[in-house]
């Protein structure tokens, strides 16, 4: 995993039209691996926006994104995608699990396109729902889980391409304390599996958290500081 | 190749869990679609197996057959247009055909009364077809009374039974003999109900029928190539009830198809968000709906058609009997003569295939092109 | 198992019948041999002309030798024998320019 680097990153939405926002106004950043950075900021500071163009969910309207020196921001759909396959693991604010799939399922999902050995795949899924402590789980429907056993198929299901980069959009909010606390244990664990890790957060269980390695702050679009 | 396949293996395996999330919905289409199939699969079979079965069966029909018209309505034809008509090349024989209907107040059925030329039967005595001994409970050896066209009872005993596997042609037959014939109906000699004539070249026919209009100008000649090219186009999609039943069909494609292309629900447009935000590319997703519209298709069609299969060919059509039999009391019991045409099969398959499986992916196409960044708001 | 084995295997196996259907149809046929030298044999002998399916009206019993004013004979009200009626047309000769 090597550092990402955003250069001069502008997003606008409706560009051109009566209702032109800017969402990201010229952000220069440089995330190093193996951490875990965190986004702070209120809601509208555009901490979404940034996150899905740094994990190729959209596209910058201006400025660069680097991967070590790959660049990311320019790459044709197909590759974007691959990409955000291989690199990157998301873990949506809403989850954003399949309804009416078992949470195995869910979690299989992102290789279906890989083609894999689907025994080897069904294994390696239910070693990490086994993982996050919730094994039992995996054939119940994801509409009757809890919030928690929820989210933690969400991650199981980010990791299960193996990425360098772990993404996660306001991992706690629907979340309690004490779940919020669990869940930030977690993330220490992957840290120290070599993870490099991304959040979102203006819950202080998160930025407060000691496994933190560095808080950026955002604002209306840019970096206020850290 | 082999990564070709199980990628469409997953694929599929996402289409089925999709599809199974609303197991009445999908059951139910599937199940209408399929009857539809059947529907349609039945009266093809049916129809088709009809016409070839009449084209192998009428083959064997008179060569020519003269009818007189009086007042445009068939009337009998007197014995002296034998002679009359004079000689003509090509025919080799030439004689008066008796036969007539009788409708039986008792069962209100209609018989068709025939002399055979080639059966010797004495006085009142009659061969029934299998359709007239089930209807009216008759066997060998069995008497009947009939009321003759100057109010007298005529009784006939039955001497023998037409066999049961030749009633699509014989049902409803009495054959008797000609002096019987003439007495029952009040016929008298010199007259026949139409003239046969045997021809033995084919080619001949035309030029025989020409003759025949202008010498004998108040009949006309039936060819049997006019006999087979009526029943080539009998159930024809063309007209009639078949054609309403086309129609139907059609309509029920187009609607299916139309509800799966006219648009996605925002629930569906927001899963394929999520698809392709977790690493699904266009195609994988495109193919998985390709995959939806095609499961449902084909299973109809396959299934439709088996049971069509079934329906027409092991149980003889039985659904349809009410329809054929209409006011008819004496309906023929027989197996259709299996016969499929390609062409036809050809077509159904299309039609039930294709425009629904092309619809389920039309409205995917713009879905599964947008940024699933819209899935993050 | 596995949904997608399921539906091939499903799909697999219909069509299996389908392929047998068109097998059974042709043998239906030779099974039907017999009886269609039966019926050829008696067309041929009794000088028949027409199939006995529809025995209500005449046009519709006797299509190949129905004039064209039979229709209108068989009752006073009846100027239709449905659904015969509409299952078959009046045979082509009548059409014919004489």
């Amino acid at each position: 995993m090597e550092v990402i680097q955003l250069q001069q990153l502008k997003k606008a939405f409706n560009q051109g039209r009566p209702n032109e926002f800017w969402a990201i106004r010229g952000v220069d950043l440089a995330i190093q691996p193996h951490q875990i950075t965190v986004l702070k900021g209120p809601s509208g500071s555009g901490k979404t926006t940034l996150l899905s163009m740094i994990g190729c969910l959209s596209r910058p309207t201006s400025g660069r994104i680097l991967l070590g020196e790959r660049i990311l921001s320019g790459l044709p759909e197909r590759f974007m995608t691959e990409v955000r396959r291989s690199t990157f693991g998301f873990i949506f604010q809403q989850f954003n699990l399949i309804k009416g799939l078992t949470a195995l399922e869910n979690v299989m999902l992102p290789a279906y396109p890989l083609g894999p050995d689907h025994r080897q795949l069904k294994q390696k899924a239910a070693a990490l729902l086994q993982q996050f402590g919730i094994g039992n789980k995996a054939e119940s429907r994801v509409e009757w889980l809890s919030g928690g056993e929820a989210q933690r198929t969400a991650i199981a299901r980010a990791l299960i391409n193996d990425p360098a980069c772990l993404i996660a959009d306001e991992p706690t909010a629907n979340l309690d304390s004490r779940l919020s606390e669990a869940l930030m244990q977690i993330v220490g664990e992957l840290k120290q599996d070599g993870m490099t890790i991304l959040l979102t957060s203006h819950d202080p269980v998160v930025y407060d958290a000691p496994v933190i390695d560095r808080v950026i702050e955002l604002h209306d679009g840019q970096v206020i500081g850290e | 190749m082999r990564f070709f396949f199980r990628r469409q293996a997953y694929l599929i395996d996402f289409t089925l869990s999709s599809l199974a999330r609303r197991p009445g919905k999908n059951l139910g289409l599937l199940l209408v679609y399929t009857l539809i199939v059947f529907l349609l699969a039945s009266v093809m079979l049916f129809t088709q197996s009809l016409r070839s079965e009449a084209s192998l069966v009428l083959a064997q029909s008179p060569e020519i057959i003269v009818q007189r018209i009086v007042a445009g309505r068939h009337a009998l034809i007197p014995a002296s247009y034998l002679q009359k008509m004079g000689r003509i090349r090509g025919v080799i024989g030439r004689h008066g055909r008796l036969w007539g209907y009788f409708y039986d107040p008792a069962v209100r059925a209609n018989y068709t009364l025939m002399v055979p030329r080639e059966r010797e039967l004495a006085a009142d005595e009659i061969v029934i077809g299998a359709g007239i001994a089930r209807t009216r409970g008759l066997s060998t050896g069995d008497f009947i009374t009939f009321r003759a066209s100057d109010g007298s009872a005529h009784a006939f005993r039955v001497v023998d039974q037409l066999a049961a596997e030749s009633e699509l042609v014989s049902s409803d037959l009495i054959l008797l003999s000609e002096a019987s014939f003439r007495s029952f109906f009040g016929i008298p000699e010199g007259l026949y109900t139409d003239l046969v004539l045997n021809v033995r070249n084919p080619r001949e026919l035309r030029k025989v029928a020409e003759k025949l209009t202008l010498r004998l100008p108040d009949t006309r000649p039936i060819l049997r190539d006019e006999i087979l090219r009526t029943y080539d186009s009998i159930f024809s999609w063309r007209q009639g009830i078949v054609f309403v039943l086309l129609v139907g069909a059609i309509l029920a494609f187009i609607i299916f198809a139309w509800d799966k292309a006219s648009g996605l629900s925002a629930e569906e447009r927001k899963e394929i968000g999520v698809l392709k935000a977790i690493g699904w590319e266009t195609t994988d997703v495109i193919r998985m709906k390709f995959w939806e519209g095609s499961i449902i298709s084909l299973s109809a069609f396959l299934l439709g058609y088996l049971a069509a299969y079934a329906h027409v060919f092991y149980s003889s059509a039985v659904l349809f009997e009410p329809v054929l039999k209409g006011w008819a009391i004496l309906y023929p019991e027989f197996q259709p003569l299996p016969h499929i045409d390609g062409l036809q099969l050809a077509t159904l398959f299309f039609f039930t295939v294709f425009p629904y499986t092309v619809a389920t992916i039309i409205p995917i196409w713009r879905a599964a092109i947008t940024d699933p960044d819209t899935v993050m708001r | 198992m596995r949904k997608s084995t399921l539906l091939i295997l499903a799909i697999g196996l219909l069509s299996i019948l389908f392929l047998l259907s068109v097998m059974d149809a042709s043998l239906g046929r030779q099974d039907a041999s017999s009886r269609i030298r039966l019926m050829q044999t008696q067309v041929r002998e009794y000088e028949l002309t027409d199939l006995s399916l529809f025995t209500e009206a005449r046009y519709t019993r006797h299509l190949s030798q129905a004039d064209g004013f039979t229709p209108f004979q068989d009752h006073p009200m009846a100027f239709e024998h449905f659904p015969s009626g509409s299952l078959v047309t009046p045979p082509a000769l009548l059409g014919a320019p004489r």
